[in-house]
């Protein structure tokens, strides 16, 4: 297909290089330069959508980021699918494939076009709080048939084949956007030797200038960009970023830029690249220099594919070679919009008229249109145009002073394209991101930014300066507040001439009356891509919406991908005719990130998968590996959770490593146990503190086990800790509390007790240790150490050093499994060794590695608590059945004493800790099973407290089970019953949680 | 995402170098035993919480490890003062 | 008020849609109220409408600083749920829960409330048997709930990564198929529209800069706008604001407001039925009818009434999204927004009678208040007419924190505090 808009030249595309590229299944062709939306037009396409709500058909309106409509997916492979690329975004690679978002069967002729027809009156703005409610069961019915119609691209089916990268960055000075403002700033900063980022969302720096036949110094304007831009790189301290958006302006002027570094090439990067790239920037300061976007006029079936904004037609004319049409109707309130009929004349098509709103427009720009011949109509304005796939006709009609009333008869114009312009609004958004509202400044017409904590400055269009002398000026002039709040000289740059003709004053016009009322005429579109009507404005506020968020949330004015850079400004102008108020007292809705969307990927960057949560190992890991262990994720840890043998389902396993660590010896790798080492003379009065019960006379070489709770008497943490010297101690903490058990000490340490002479250091990383269990666990350590470990020299809860297996070694004799038992601890770097060195024993002592879920099992067997199983935050060590741990008498209120005796926790009927023996004793009880007292009771069921713990026992060979009952350490032997999920009522008796060895002889020997 | 001043590193860090504590200058009764349930509950948790200039607790959790304080304004979120722990501010809320 | 159908569009498409009534009125108020409600977000204005419609009190005015349901009612996720793990909780919930499912017709304004279910993910051993214990006792409370294994959880949502290889693997999950999502906006105009058809009066941007207490009992409030109104009774149900006001009440709450963020992607193509949510990893996700993923994740960590929190936040938040879903990462994140919630130190709300009489307190919901509205603004509608604090608001009094009766929902709470 011929390219048949496409000028014979001009334009900064490549005419060597054309390249093919598939829409809707069909191969078309542009030039490397194209955007997707500049090729599209050049072919001619003018369907490139369906609208959202009506099916309407749309054409592209825009050539920037405020386009509403041209919103593609693209992708040739399902893994590169990519929905709602904006095409006007969207650089054009060799062989990209693209689709529009909505139509069916196509979107030239897409049924649901006919209900949006047929049914469009009857859907104004929140039709659908006013129905489908009826009859009730209906809903979910109807809703499905809402949600098939709504959305726009689709996600892909299959995984990101892709790769992106996150960046941090720092620098003097961000300067957002590279036209005549930003580049000018941008120079002069990079002169003083700040170090500046330039950022640009688009592939070259420029921004208008790219796109206008203005002169500076004479010459084409592009040339003075280049020569700025190539004097920019010469600078070290300056990096410049192209086809880089900087999307968010967060606190303390953080900001964050997505840069594109491939989606130009193709839709999948090239080996070994990242396809895109997010940047963390803390930047000193900021200059704004974000430009601003046409406000396209608002008027009847404006929505017509050929109707356009003004200066995209201009763009797409002077930039990409491209006349989007044969014959053109320009309307304007301005001055400037002038350029567009002129560019089109002299790119050799018809311009069927200007109309001008103005009743007497003058100037140098009007002069040189009417030279040319154009047919200026003052006082006018096009109501509404005629066609239903491309505009085929205008109405033209005389409009009163204020552009508020048709005064006359209506004329009908042909042409096929209508450019309009209702003025500039400025890209103000990142200034409001972090809370500053905007202002409106009427020479203006548009909201500036308002003031700002940030370290902010705002050059050019963004201050409703759209000259580009005064962009020029702007930037220059911001860059040198930057370089006096930095503290550097003011550097001076020679500003190139300009040739902008002097310009009269626009019209405050935002929305075109039709002769008929709103309501009653064609629709006029405010938010394209939402459907948004200036008539369904209207009603919003005549049915009492009158706050702009209200509009704004009842019509979803701006709510789309475009966050409303074209229809905002009209809408609010329209909102606050309809309420008797200015623009200003109307307001306007809040901007919030992002400026454009980002990719998710980008966002994440490598941090997921296998990177989302660092994985903690322990010393002896690659072992686990080897016998095939299968793990539990604690915290960070991956911990082996059991070490099932060839064919062995996860129940014979636990039942082989319980009955083999009773009977003979058992081994667990207990190194993620957090371990804090407390040293200084106030170490022991610290730890009387911190834990429930007295640390006073714990002599060195000594063990002993504490709880410890919040101010609210709860328990958090439990652990052992020993006596390593007078002033020196080890604490252990759970394997998932250990930062914050260290944090909490630091936090009463620093913040309470600073008097106190103390100090803490995280140790966890630095032992290896591994726990021996069962009755010839002794047997087994004398194989590896020459140290006298009889029970005469190593008595219950001491600890020895000792050399084993030739490296020094701690030796704790405490037991989480009622078996004798010896926790050594080694350094980390050793740890592999010394457990190598016990397995060479393995066949002799029936040496058997078991995980967490049989250390669960031991220790329920012996009714051990473990802290975040059997404890919740709720509970404190009396509901624990633990009051041996806690010492009342301690001369300092120790954390945690006053709570646990406020009135609610000392009430008798407080949930208790209990041991559960099931009648059956073949059933094991679900952990968070819920007992109740009467299982016939109605539901709801007063219930009296869950299951914590309950497991097989191999060794008793029946289930064991814990759990809290209402009042159940005065309950014992009564019946507590636990309905189940599969209907079944599971009866228990309440017992002691201590169901082996009651008296302890095991660890005794 | 707020740019911090440790004032025991001296430098300015990520916020995510640090972790809030909430509400600085919360002193723990000397003598709790003697504390009603109702000032044991007030002093656990009930908080000014204001809306403005605000006394905060913070550590360089993963930096330093020390507790400090930062009087913020909770409504712009710029950081007034930040002063170590045991100091008094010097800005204030009128 | 004028019944919405089907039909009646239809008949006002035939007129241009000219003639539809104010959806409320824009009154002056009156000198004095039985009952003032400061605060026209969701649950204020359900506490209205409850009160006039149920209660028979229709002497009241809701007093609102800005717009109507334009605080957290306009910001949240939308997820309704009621699977919380202790009873006091779990029957607020329900509570709602039960007026939700007919909370359209009841107001004859369609607020989109959609039962399609919400998954909470567990992803290790203790999440399954937390999720074990609150499912067992949402059963045994009335309340629907299964728990489901990794299969189970893939055959709902297809396109959850479930697989043992991920960081954490989806190991099970607890399935409440009454759950859903609702139209935020629409609640809040439903319950105002019916409010102000009950005669309550709506006074918008009008905000309330102090209070009138004699002798320790409140008698009315102090406008920016309008001077002095007398009430009998103050209801406060000022999310985001509830310490300020608390403050010029002189007593403190034991809150702390932080900012919630919240995200969605551009519209897709359906392709996510549910609600699932990861304590876990750390986040939240379903699809709006208008096609948007709804994405949000915990709070952040220092105090602000900015309505705007931390980067860092957002980031984690899509880690946890392109983790749990990998397919999304092409998609493309739209617009973050943060909202402001007062929470509580046992991660459940305050509904309660304060240390000034006749004035009431409803806050503290934390990151849950959306799903509650109904129930909230019953409860503390019922509260407010007879002057003594509902059955179901009893276990929520701020004076819990004295004597320890804590309702401790921070792990049902779906976002850690």
């Amino acid at each position: 297909m011929t390219q048949k808009n496409r000028l014979m030249s001009g334009g900064r595309i490549n005419r060597s290089k054309p390249l093919s590229f598939t829409y809707n299944d069909k191969q078309y062709s542009g030039y490397e330069g194209d955007t997707l939306a500049s090729a599209l037009l050049a072919n001619g396409v003018d369907i490139i959508g369906r609208s959202f709500k009506y099916s309407r058909p749309r054409g592209i309106v825009a050539a920037g980021a405020e386009e509403p409509n041209a919103v593609m997916q693209i992708g040739a492979t399902e893994a590169t699918q990519t929905p709602n690329v904006r095409a006007t975004q969207q650089e054009l690679y060799p062989g990209l494939v693209c689709g529009a978002t909505n139509g069916w069967p196509n979107v030239d002729n897409d049924l649901m076009g006919l209900v949006g027809k047929i049914g469009g009156k009857a859907m104004p703005p929140g039709f659908y709080y006013k129905t489908f409610m009826y009859p009730k069961s209906m809903w979910e019915t109807y809703e499905s048939y809402i949600r098939k119609a709504a959305g726009l691209g689709r996600s892909p089916n299959e995984y990101d084949v892709d790769i992106y990268d996150k960046m941090n960055q720092h620098c003097d000075v961000l300067v957002v956007g590279a036209g005549p403002a930003g580049l000018s700033a941008a120079l002069v900063a990079a002169k003083a030797g700040a170090r500046v980022i330039l950022a640009d969302e688009q592939n070259e720096f420029g921004g208008s200038l790219l796109s206008s036949r203005e002169t500076l110094d004479g010459k084409p304007a592009t040339e003075w960009v280049n020569s700025v831009v190539e004097e920019l790189s010469t600078f070290e301290n300056v990096a410049l970023m192209p086809r880089s958006t900087v999307n968010g302006y967060h606190d303390h002027n953080f900001l964050t830029i997505h840069e594109r570094c491939t989606d130009h090439i193709a839709d999948r990067a090239p080996n070994g690249q990242v396809r895109q790239r997010y940047h963390r920037v803390r930047a000193k300061w900021v200059v704004l220099a974000t430009g601003a976007h046409e406000r396209p006029l608002v008027y009847g079936n404006n929505d017509v594919p050929g109707c356009m904004q003004a200066s995209a037609v201009s763009t797409y004319i002077n930039r990409y070679g491209v006349v989007p049409g044969n014959e053109l109707v320009l309307m304007t309130t301005n001055d400037n919009a002038y350029h567009t009929a002129l560019d089109w004349h002299d790119a050799g098509r018809k311009v069927m008229a200007i109309v001008d709103t103005r009743k007497n427009p003058s100037g140098a720009l009007i002069e040189e249109a009417r030279n040319r011949g154009i047919n200026v109509m003052v006082g006018s304005g096009v109501i509404e145009v005629q066609g239903s796939k491309r505009v085929t006709s205008v109405s033209v009609a005389p409009l009163n002073e204020d552009g508020s009333r048709v005064t006359g008869s209506v004329i009908k114009i042909g042409a096929d394209t209508v450019a309009s312009s209702g003025g500039w609004s400025p890209v103000v958004h990142l200034s409001c991101h972090t809370g500053s509202r905007p202002v409106w400044k009427d020479e203006a017409l548009g909201f500036v930014p308002g003031s700002t904590v940030q370290n902010q400055f705002t050059a050019g269009a963004i201050n409703g300066e759209y000259s580009t002398e005064g962009a020029l000026g702007q930037g220059v002039e911001s860059a040198n507040d930057v370089l006096k709040a930095l503290g550097l000289d003011a550097v001076s740059i020679a500003l190139p001439d300009t040739d902008e003709p002097a310009q009269s004053e626009s019209m405050a016009l935002y929305h075109v009356p039709h002769t008929k009322p709103t309501s009653q005429a064609p629709k006029q579109f405010v938010d394209y891509q939402n459907d948004v009507t200036a008539a369904g404005i209207e009603l919003a506020c005549r049915e009492g919406f009158e706050s702009i968020e209200h509009v704004k949330r009842y019509t979803a004015m701006g709510f789309g991908t475009d966050q409303g850079k074209l229809g905002n400004i009209n809408g609010m102008a329209i909102a606050a005719k309809m309420l008797n108020q200015s623009i200003p007292e109307t307001g306007t809705t809040i901007f919030r990130p992002n400026y454009t969307p980002v990719t998710f990927g980008a966002i994440v960057g490598r941090d997921c998968g296998e990177l989302f949560d660092p994985m903690r190992y322990t010393a002896m890991h690659a072992w686990h590996e080897e016998r095939g262990a299968e793990y539990e994720d604690v915290g960070q840890w991956k911990r082996p959770w059991y070490f099932p043998l060839k064919g062995e389902s996860m129940q014979d396993a636990l039942n082989r490593e319980c009955l083999a660590t009773r009977e003979s010896v058992g081994i667990l790798d207990a190194s993620t146990l957090g371990k804090i080492d407390i040293q200084g003379k106030d170490a022991r009065e610290f730890l009387g503190r911190v834990y429930t019960n007295a640390w006073a006379k714990l002599a060195v070489g000594k063990c002993r086990y504490g709880l410890m709770c919040g101010e609210d008497g709860m328990v958090f943490d439990d652990g052992v800790t020993s006596c390593l010297g007078e002033n020196h101690f080890l604490m252990t903490t759970t394997s998932g509390g250990a930062a914050h058990v260290l944090e909490w000490l630091e936090l009463y340490h620093q913040t309470e007790w600073p008097e106190m002479e103390v100090y803490f250091t995280s140790v966890t990383d630095h032992w290896a240790t591994m726990t021996i269990a069962g009755p010839n666990s002794r047997k087994l350590l004398e194989e590896l150490t020459d140290y006298d470990v009889s029970s005469e020299n190593f008595g219950y809860m001491d600890w020895k050093k000792m050399t084993i297996a030739g490296v020094p070694a701690r030796v704790f004799r405490i037991s989480f499994t009622g078996e004798l038992s010896y926790e050594i601890n080694v350094q980390a770097n050793y740890g592999l060794h010394v457990w190598k060195a016990l397995f060479e024993h393995e066949d002799k002592y029936n040496l058997t590695p078991y995980g967490t879920e049989t250390m669960h099992i031991l220790r329920a067997e012996k009714g051990f608590i473990i802290a975040g199983q059997d404890t919740d935050g709720s509970v404190h060590p009396f509901d624990l059945g633990m009051p041996w741990a806690v010492s009342m008498k301690k001369p300092f209120s120790f954390i945690g004493k006053r709570g646990m005796q406020r009135e609610d926790c000392v009430r008798p009927d407080r949930k208790q800790l209990v041991g559960l023996k099931t009648t059956d004793p073949n059933i094991v009880l679900p952990e968070g099973a819920q007992g109740v007292f009467d299982p016939n009771a109605p539901i709801p069921m007063p219930m009296v407290g869950h299951v914590t713990s309950s497991y097989w026992s191999a060794n008793l060979n029946r289930s064991v089970a814990m759990g809290f009952v209402k009042g159940g350490s005065e309950r014992m032997g009564e019946k507590v019953y636990y309905p189940l999920v599969d209907g079944r009522t599971v009866e228990a008796e309440i017992c002691s949680p201590v169901f082996l060895d009651p008296k302890g002889e095991r660890q005794h020997v | 995402m707020l740019h911090i001043y440790c004032p025991h590193c001296c430098e300015y860090r990520e916020e995510e170098e640090f972790h809030a504590k909430g509400q600085a200058h919360i002193v723990r009764p000397l003598d709790p035993d003697a504390c009603t349930d109702q000032e044991w509950g007030e002093f656990m948790y009930f908080r000014k919480n204001p809306r403005g200039i605000h006394h905060e607790l913070w550590v360089h959790a993963a930096g330093c490890r020390k507790f400090f304080n930062v009087t913020r304004n909770t409504q712009t979120y710029e950081i007034k003062e930040v002063y170590k722990v045991g100091e008094k501010p010097t800005i204030v809320a009128e | 008020m004028q019944h919405y159908s089907g039909f009646g569009l239809l008949k006002h498409s035939l007129s241009h849609h000219e003639n539809w009534q104010r959806i409320w009125r824009n009154p002056t108020p009156k000198k004095k109220y039985d009952v003032i409600i400061v605060g026209g977000g969701g649950h204020g204005l359900a506490t209205a409408y409850y009160l006039a419609k149920q209660f028979g009190v229709t002497n009241v005015a809701v007093i609102e600083k800005g717009y109507l349901g334009g605080g957290n009612t306009a910001r949240n996720t939308t997820i309704v749920r009621s699977n919380y793990l202790w009873d006091e909780a779990a029957h607020l919930y329900e509570h709602s829960m039960k007026l939700w499912e007919g909370l359209s017709q009841d107001l004859n304004y369609n607020v989109m409330f959609s039962q399609r279910g919400c998954l909470n993910l567990g992803h290790t051993l203790q999440d399954m048997r937390d999720i074990e214990r609150r499912v067992n006792a949402n059963r045994l409370n009335g309340i629907d709930g299964e728990v489901l294994d990794a299969q189970q959880v893939k055959e709902i949502v297809p396109i959850l990564d479930c697989s043992s290889d991920r960081r954490y693997p989806v190991m099970g999950a607890s399935w409440q198929p009454r759950a859903g999502v609702a139209r935020h906006d629409a609640v809040a105009w439903g319950f105002a529209r019916g409010a102000d058809a009950h005669g309550v009066d709506l006074i918008q941007q009008t905000e309330v800069v102090d209070f009138i207490i004699e002798d320790g009992t409140v008698v009315g409030v102090k406008t920016d706008r309008y001077g002095e109104i007398k009430a009998d009774r103050v209801g406060c149900v000022v999310a985001g604001n509830s310490s300020v006001l608390a403050a010029k009440a002189g007593f403190e709450l034991p809150l702390e407001s932080h900012p919630l963020q919240a995200l969605v992607s551009e519209p897709i193509k359906p392709i996510l039925d549910t609600v699932v949510m990861s304590n876990h990893v750390h986040g939240y996700a379903s699809q709006s009818d208008k096609g948007d993923l709804v994405i949000g994740a915990g709070i952040d960590g220092y105090t602000g009434y900015g309505q705007r929190g931390s980067y860092g936040t957002i980031e984690h938040t899509l880690q946890a999204i392109v983790e749990m879903f990998p397919i999304f990462s092409r998609v493309r994140m739209n617009r973050q927004w943060g909202g402001i919630v007062d929470t509580c130190p046992d991660a459940c709300p305050i509904v309660s009678e304060t240390p000034v009489k006749n004035l009431f307190f409803n806050c503290g919901w934390g990151t849950g208040g959306f799903k509650a509205t109904p129930g909230s603004g019953n409860v503390f509608a019922a509260s407010l007419a007879k002057g003594e604090m509902h059955e179901l608001a009893k276990p929520f009094s701020m004076f819990r924190y004295h004597n320890g009766a804590l309702v401790d929902e921070h792990g049902a709470a779906g976002v850690a505090h």
